[in-house]
């Protein structure tokens, strides 16, 4: 489904992703982890497009499409979808109002009409109550004055709203209490399916209880230095991460 | 950005003045220039009794001893008003037409500029009433308001027929002599709008005009007079568009509102007058005066979208006379390329416990300055008197400006007011946010800048919202590349 080969992307002529490698395929569940700094957040921002980086070498594929000429805006209407660590607000968009926006631009591109409004109503109150979010929460201006956790389960409702093929969250986790986790972990395990993908960007191993993954990677500097089943992520947690930095620089 | 170099000019050239046609309209034109003689023969080809022929005289001796004011944070060539002419009117125009009368060029052009009357007609809660050079060609939905006793009609019109109402109101609001061009205006109006509402009537339908600007070189002075008597309730739109001309055009209008006790109006505009093209060639010079008194326990609300004109001088204002009163101005400006615009209002408080508010919205694109100006007066017996100002600029780009002047002159220590004003970019994280939903950057700059908006855009009636909002991504197209 997502395949990323030998991907090297810079930022202001620094570089920052230096040969990253991998592969999801649909019905998997990867999971990245990795130091502060290690590269996590750009590795998800250049699948999704954005163009403050630069790739300088490599390629991503999704379904066998290069991407390389691909719109954010295009990506996203082909299922790419990123549940940002730092969500940004627009004030005065409601959140349905956005959503609006954003299915409907999608079903643009495709060439469909509109939704039309009692189908959106429909999919809002499934969706919602899929979140256990509050009705009222959904007519505040987007991300405006939202807590940490409220931030981040919005990103998730947006995903279930636009049933992405490749999900990739980064640090959904982190700003989220237990309940809250476990409301957002549920409703991820329930949009997943043989024909979905989803990587999870974290620290913890916390949320690796919950989505449990099929794969973990671990980013040093630039690149996955070591790969494994969802053991590693319990190693790591005991570990730390500085043995693998040693073991890298050997 | 997503943007190629080639792809931004394009875009650039996609969004020029979609109403920048000219309609061939047969129509009488007078020579370039003014002094008595013209400012006579104005009021004679309009049929007018004497008093007014005098009070224009009066306000023309005014005015050539003004000058222009220099104020403002705008800069522009000054008009030659020598090289101008006061009146062109439609030849084939009669007042006491019926729209199936109407010269079937004249309904052409409605239709292109999407004010099409019968469409108008079928929205059947507006009746609207068009002022184009000048001189008022249709108005609609008469009847219906003249069972309600309401008066709704021409300025020349009113003159003629109801002199008591006008010779009392005119210039009461806005004196001949208030500024360098309410004195032009007053001197040489050629139409406007009238409207009366009776005492204690809600008045049941939108009242809307639409002005435009058709023949070259021609100065529109209209003039627009509301009075809604006691306890009346009306609502009253009023639109603008111009065609594309190289010349600047001249547009100097003067707006009376007379909200008397328990009256409330509420006058929302949208505004977008050619505003020059993208190298700052043309455009309209917008010099207005609204002006609305408000007597005990009476509401103004003035609302207005504005993204045109090159240089836009206007500050609808509120004098709070009557206890109890209250002023509201809800006001989005929008300025691109060249586009000049110093905007505010002034909210004058004399009567006790009066309230105003001040919404002020200013979004600034390409090399564009945006000023909002704002006075808000206390006088020394206007016991309790509120005021809450809120001044957001949004800027887009790197080249152009947005400028907060709030004056605040309290002379009573009673007075309670708050002033909040806030600067933002719309950014690239945002428009990345919106990208990566699926939103292109177009779409997703008219999101943001109506989520900006957004507390203006809800103070317009219905219909009028669904334009503005249209007329706001229209103005700002291609502006961020
Ligand atoms: N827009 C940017 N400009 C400059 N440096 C950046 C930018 N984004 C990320 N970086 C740098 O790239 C490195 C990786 O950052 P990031 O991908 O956010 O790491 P992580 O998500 O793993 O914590 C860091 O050194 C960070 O400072
Ligand atoms: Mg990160």
């Amino acid at each position: 489904m997502l395949k990323i080969n030998d991907l090297h992307a810079n930022v202001d002529d620094k570089e920052i992703l230096k040969g990253i490698n991998l592969e999801v395929k649909a019905g998997e569940v990867h999971a990245i982890m990795g130091p502060n700094g290690s590269g996590k957040s750009t590795l998800a921002s250049v699948i999704a497009g954005n163009e403050n980086f630069e790739v300088t070498q490599g390629s991503i594929e999704l379904s066998g499409e290069d991407l390389e000429d691909v719109s954010p805006e295009e990506r996203a209407h082909k299922g790419v979808f990123l549940s940002f660590q730092y969500p940004v607000e627009i004030p005065g968009v409601s959140v349905t109002n956005f959503m609006k926006t954003a299915i409907n631009e999608s079903r643009k591109a495709k060439g469909l009409e509109d939704m039309p409004a009692k189908d959106m109503l429909k999919l809002i109150r499934e969706k919602s109550e899929l979140l256990e979010i509050d009705r009222k929460f959904l007519s505040r201006s987007l991300n405006e004055g939202f807590s940490g956790g409220e931030k981040k389960r919005n990103e998730i409702f947006q995903m279930a709203m636009l049933e992405p093929k490749v999900a990739i969250l980064d640090e959904t986790d982190s700003g989220l209490d237990i309940d809250a986790l476990r409301i957002v972990a549920s409703g991820v395990n329930k949009l997943k399916s043989k024909d979905n993908a989803v990587i999870l960007i974290t620290h913890y191993q916390r949320l690796l209880e919950y989505i449990v993954p099929d794969y973990v990677h671990v980013l040093h500097n630039g690149k996955i230095v070591k790969s494994g089943g969802k053991e590693l992520a319990l190693e790591l947690e005991e570990k730390g991460y500085d043995w693998l930095k040693q073991e890298t620089a050997v | 950005m997503a943007y190629t170099e080639e792809e931004l000019k394009k875009e650039l050239e996609t969004k020029e003045y979609e109403y920048g046609f000219y309609t061939d309209i047969e129509s009488e034109t007078f020579p370039n220039g003014l002094n008595e003689e013209i400012v006579i023969a104005i009021s004679k080809k309009k049929g007018e009794p004497e008093w007014m022929t005098l009070w224009r005289l009066e306000a023309f001796k005014y005015w050539k001893e003004m000058e222009e004011p220099e104020w403002a944070n705008v800069h522009y060539e000054k008009p030659d008003f020598q090289a101008i002419s006061y009146y062109s009117a439609p030849k084939k125009a009669d007042p006491n037409k019926t729209l199936d009368d109407v010269d079937p060029e004249l309904l052409e052009m409605y239709k292109k500029l999407g004010i099409s009357v019968d469409e108008q007609k079928k929205l059947q809660n507006v009746a609207v009433d068009i002022v184009m050079d000048s001189v008022s060609v249709a108005t609609t939905f008469k009847k219906t308001l003249a069972e309600k006793g309401i008066i709704f009609c021409s300025i020349s019109e009113a003159i003629k027929d109801h002199p008591e109402l006008v010779k009392k109101y005119i210039g009461s609001v806005v004196p001949q002599r208030d500024n360098f061009y309410a004195a032009l205006n007053s001197a040489v109006f050629s139409d406007g709008s009238f409207c009366y509402i009776p005492k204690g009537v809600r008045c049941p339908m939108e009242l809307s005009t639409y002005f435009r600007i058709n023949q070259a070189g021609t100065g529109q002075f209209e003039r627009t007079l509301v009075i809604a008597d006691e306890d009346s309730y009306v609502s009253y739109l009023e639109g603008c568009t111009a065609p594309s001309r190289d010349e600047n055009q001249l547009h100097a209008a003067v707006v009376e509102l007379v909200a008397l006790d328990g009256a409330e109006i509420k006058y929302s505009t949208v505004q977008n007058w050619f505003p020059g093209n993208k190298d700052g060639k043309g455009g309209v010079f917008n010099f207005v005066t609204k002006r609305a008194i408000c007597e005990k326990n009476a509401k103004v609300s003035w609302t207005q979208v504005e993204t045109g004109s090159a240089v836009t001088w206007k500050y609808p204002s509120c004098i709070l006379k009557g206890d109890n009163s209250i002023g509201e101005f809800y006001s989005i400006a929008v300025t691109n390329n060249y586009q000049q615009a110093d905007t505010g209002t002034k909210m004058v408080h004399i009567g006790k416990n009066t309230k105003s508010t001040i919404i002020s919205k200013g979004i600034s694109a390409g090399k564009s300055q945006n000023s909002y100006r704002g006075l808000v007066q206390v006088n020394s017996r206007a016991d309790g008197a509120r005021n809450f100002s809120q001044c957001d600029s949004l800027l887009m780009g790197n080249e152009c400006g947005a400028h907060t002047f709030p004056y605040i002159e309290a002379k009573n220590k009673s007075a309670m007011i708050e002033h909040e004003a806030t600067t933002s970019k719309i950014g690239e994280d945002q428009i990345f946010y919106c990208n990566q939903r699926g939103i292109d950057t177009e779409k997703a700059i008219a999101l943001i800048v109506n989520g900006f908006s957004k507390e203006v855009l809800n103070k317009l009636p219905m219909e009028f919202a669904v334009e503005a909002q249209k007329l706001l991504e229209i103005s700002l197209e291609g502006s961020v590349g």
